[in-house]
């Protein structure tokens, strides 16, 4: 029996983007336990809605997080139409679909440029990070913004995006996606890469689901679960199957990450040929009245918009339930038993985006 | 729009109706809670292949404890801890208790300002 | 099972062009869509004052008398909710963005 230390991880740490701590109880060079302490950036936005009204509060729900804003921002749009009733026209439903996919790739893209990172492969960081570069490129080019897209509408969407746009946009993507295969190989391939992922931070099946993880984490243990698949915006008229990897390790998740960016190419492609001319918002009657619990994928996995509203302009409640604070049970269950030295990348797989966990 | 289906239930239901869930092999989707003029709702939700049910619990005030789901689904413990933060609500029997250090903050409930409990300090 | 998979790509980095611009020399050019700064013709304007109502974040203060446009660029977020509601066209989001500045203060227009 060797003595156990408690080391502190975080809130500052080279491989976090943003702050969490953990305190892992250590035994020689195991990890025992991890004990998570959050909180370090909670602004209480969902406060915000009694004092902002409901068409303006999609600014702030677009800027409860930085890096799957727009899905946010749609989210919140969803599930106040739903209280309002509102009939979505169809180029808006496509309109939105093509940007959640380009946010999805994008989003993944920085996501495989940081795990490059906490392995210490900086190259491949550098090289992911070029790609998503220009993504945004065409993200700014359709909505003007290239983080916060500012494109979601109680109603819409507020910018149309012309047919010779969407075709460029495809042209280009097509690209980018033999650029994407190519470091893909790196991360599935690799000795080195492979060696520091997999069989590491294994979550099971029956943990997967106990524990309630979402997104990749959990596809990535051999459920098939994506909410892309209760077919909201225009999913429904596409069709498609989630990825699924049964490893359950670093590995699996990086393989169901990468396959999801050639999956969403596939998607926006679909989206592009189906596309049809039309209106791309309707008039907002009304006021919110009710409750109802907006459900939808984000690149790291489903987020869930409650709104309460009694009829005023402002709603009585909002609430986000955002992936990463449902994957934090999980990555406990993950870090048991691991090396001190894999924690960074174990952390990173779930794809930790704390500020939009805390709100 | 996928259908949602939301039950009432009691406290001493609780407990019975969260085990029955996971005995159907539900997934705990999220527990969250709604400061309403005269009450408080506590909704625990729950997904089966995609269809989405909500057991509402209502609570007229902080004072009556709720028990802990924790006990049947972990991560439900960080919900709780949240709500106990946030509202001010007495949950007992979590998991992991954070003893409202889970948020920093410098009211006590911040979300539910009227409890005399709830003013700054 | 390869090591050196990412050799191909390094040494084609090696011997092409730089990927970024080189910047002052080559200046970037923002797509005709972009939000960057909100800019106004203040002979158009007629001091309404529904951009000031539909700002989100309350950067824009119009005044009727005396006729005054005032925007804080620090507060706005270049979300074009005034824009899409001028009456008068006068307003247009400019594809720059506002030059960084030390201090906080604001812009006032004037007729």
């Amino acid at each position: 029996m060797s003595n156990r230390t408690i080391i502190p991880f975080g809130p500052q740490h080279p491989v976090l983007p943003e702050p969490i701590h953990l305190d892992l109880v250590v035994e020689d060079e195991k990890v025992v336990e991890a004990i998570p302490s959050i909180g370090f950036i909670h602004r209480g936005l969902e406060k915000l809605v009694e004092k902002k009204d409901f068409i303006d509060f999609v600014y702030v729900a677009e800027r409860i997080c930085g890096i799957c804003s727009y899905i946010h921002g749609m989210t919140y749009c969803m599930s106040v139409e739903q209280l309002l009733k509102l009939e979505i026209p169809d180029r808006a439903q496509y309109l939105r679909t093509i940007w959640s996919e380009l946010s999805r790739i994008h989003s993944h893209l920085l996501w495989l440029g940081l795990t490059a990172d906490s392995f210490g492969f900086e190259s491949l960081f550098m090289q992911s990070w070029r790609i998503r570069e220009s993504i945004l490129d065409i993200i700014e080019e359709t909505t003007g913004g290239r983080v916060i897209f500012g494109a979601a509408k109680v109603g819409g969407v507020r910018r149309d995006v012309s047919s010779v746009k969407l075709d460029e946009i495809m042209k280009k993507l097509r690209v980018y996606q033999k650029e994407i295969n190519t470091i893909g190989s790196v991360f599935l391939n690799d000795t080195t890469v492979k060696h520091r992922m997999q069989g590491v931070g294994v979550l099971s099946q029956a943990d997967a689901k106990s524990l309630g993880a979402v997104g990749p984490m959990l596809r990535g243990s051999g459920v098939s679960q994506d909410m892309r698949m209760t077919g909201y915006a225009s999913y429904g008229k596409i069709g498609f199957t989630p990825v699924v990897e049964t490893a359950g390790d670093c590995y699996a998740r990086t393989k169901v990450r990468i396959l999801e960016i050639a999956q969403s190419v596939d998607i926006i492609q679909k989206c592009i040929e189906q596309i049809k001319e039309g209106p791309i918002e309707v008039k907002v009657i009304g006021m919110p009245d009710g409750e109802y619990f907006a459900r939808t994928e984000q690149p790291r996995g489903e987020v869930i918009y409650y709104a309460k509203g009694n009829g005023t302009k402002f709603l009585q409640r909002m609430r986000v339930r955002t992936p990463t604070f449902a994957n934090l049970a999980p990555l406990l269950a993950t870090l048991r038993g691991c090396q001190l030295a894999d924690v960074p990348v174990i952390v990173l797989t779930i794809d930790p985006c704390i500020s939009c966990a805390e709100r | 729009m996928t259908e949602q289906t939301i039950i009432d239930i009691t406290i001493p239901e609780l407990l019975g109706k969260v085990r029955e869930c996971q005995e159907k092999g539900m997934r705990l989707v999220q527990i969250c809670c709604t400061r309403l003029p005269e009450v408080l709702e506590i909704h625990y939700s729950f997904d089966l292949e995609y269809a989405f049910t909500s057991y509402r619990l209502t609570l007229q005030n902080t004072d009556t404890p709720v028990p802990s789901v924790s006990g049947i689904y972990l991560p439900a413990f960080l919900y709780e801890n949240e709500i106990h933060d946030l509202f001010g609500i007495k949950v007992e029997g979590m998991a992991i208790d954070f003893k409202g250090k889970f948020y920093q903050k410098t009211m006590k409930t911040p979300f539910n300002p009227a409890q005399p409990s709830g003013e700054a300090k | 099972m390869s090591i050196l998979e990412m050799g191909k790509v390094v040494l084609k980095n090696l011997f092409n062009k730089p990927v970024t611009e080189r910047y002052p020399f080559v200046k970037k050019e923002y797509p005709s869509g972009a939000r960057g700064k909100v800019n106004i013709d203040p002979a158009k304007c007629i001091y309404c004052g529904i951009c000031q109502r539909k700002c989100p974040t309350a950067a824009i203060v119009t005044t009727k008398e005396p006729k005054v446009w005032t925007i804080d660029r620090m507060r706005c977020i270049s979300c074009n909710a005034c824009v899409e509601v001028c009456p008068k066209k006068c307003l247009v989001l400019d594809v720059m963005y506002s030059p960084c500045s030390a201090k906080q203060g604001t812009d006032s227009f004037r007729p």
